[in-house]
């Protein structure tokens, strides 16, 4: 049985954890050089963790966390624009597919890495105003779909084996 | 159908619509596409210079520390040199039709191609 405290400080770690893997993510050095900040969206492993294991509201509460914290740490206002927009795109449209229960988790991630993608999209647009940049939608919405398969099959190996630990 | 497999169909009807989705709007983008006659540079969402495409020559573009060097040859533009990090501009093939860009985020510079009437 989990209690609240159970879930509050799995989530503290999972925080921490997220914080790590987007800071990984930056390491990374762009490769289709072709689009500014593509990204994988590593952290979303841990937002669909939580998002399965625990609930909308804990996911919600550690993304919102962990954009601010990472716009803190490793960037700057302008990345905190883009970041907020895709966490909360993906986020939205994650809970809104996992509530219908016609997709599996794997599919709730793609939708996910797709939106996130679409939000960074739209914020470029909004703040480059020219909608030409629309044009990067043709390589930024497959590789959302692929980000989103890896993360996906990332996050159901993590719910499963997190199953086994009697802590969490 | 058992339960689980009906749900990864989903999953693959969602990457379907989502792909073809985005294959047509850009489709309709490239429609609506036709020879572009000026390169204009946009800085902070403003047009600051002009360029036809008609006129060869090389333009340097400084905005306080930021600079780009945008090429004009053959009816193409593109930027062969900038001080940025990750030079992604420079490494962007010539554009030439009308909607085409070469984006510099870090220094908020957009190269678009448009035609006379915009």
């Amino acid at each position: 049985m989990k209690t609240d405290t159970k879930k509050i400080t799995l989530s503290a770690v999972m925080t921490a954890f997220a914080l790590v893997l987007s800071y990984v993510e930056l390491l990374i050095p762009p490769i289709w050089s072709a689009v500014p900040g593509i990204k994988m969206g590593l952290p979303n492993i841990v937002i669909i963790f939580l998002l399965y294991k625990l609930s909308f509201m804990y996911a919600f509460s550690v993304s919102i966390i962990r954009t601010f914290m990472v716009a803190l740490l490793f960037g700057n206002v302008l990345s905190l624009a883009y970041s907020i927009s895709g966490a909360v795109l993906s986020l939205g449209i994650m809970w809104l597919l996992k509530k219908t229960n016609l997709f599996s988790t794997v599919g709730v991630s793609i939708a996910g890495g797709v939106f996130h993608n679409l939000g960074q999209i739209i914020t470029a647009i909004i703040i480059m105003q020219t909608k030409e940049i629309g044009y990067y939608m043709i390589v930024l919405i497959p590789s959302g779909i692929i980000a989103g398969i890896f993360v996906g099959l990332a996050g159901v190996f993590f719910i499963k084996y997190s199953n086994n630990i009697k802590m969490i | 159908m058992s339960a689980k497999s009906k749900k990864i169909r989903n999953d693959i009807l969602l990457c379907v619509v989502i792909l073809v989705v985005a294959l047509i709007s850009f489709l309709i983008f490239k429609i609506t596409m036709k020879d572009g006659s000026y390169a204009v540079v946009l800085i902070d969402g403003e047009e600051k210079y002009r360029y036809s495409l008609s006129e060869n020559g090389e333009h340097l573009i400084k905005n306080g520390e930021f600079e780009n060097l945008l090429v004009i040859k053959d009816g193409k533009a593109y930027v062969s040199n900038a001080n940025c990090r990750d030079k992604i501009c420079v490494s962007h093939r010539a554009v030439s039709s009308t909607g085409e860009n070469i984006v510099c985020l870090p220094h908020k510079l957009v190269v678009s191609i448009k035609t006379k009437g915009d």
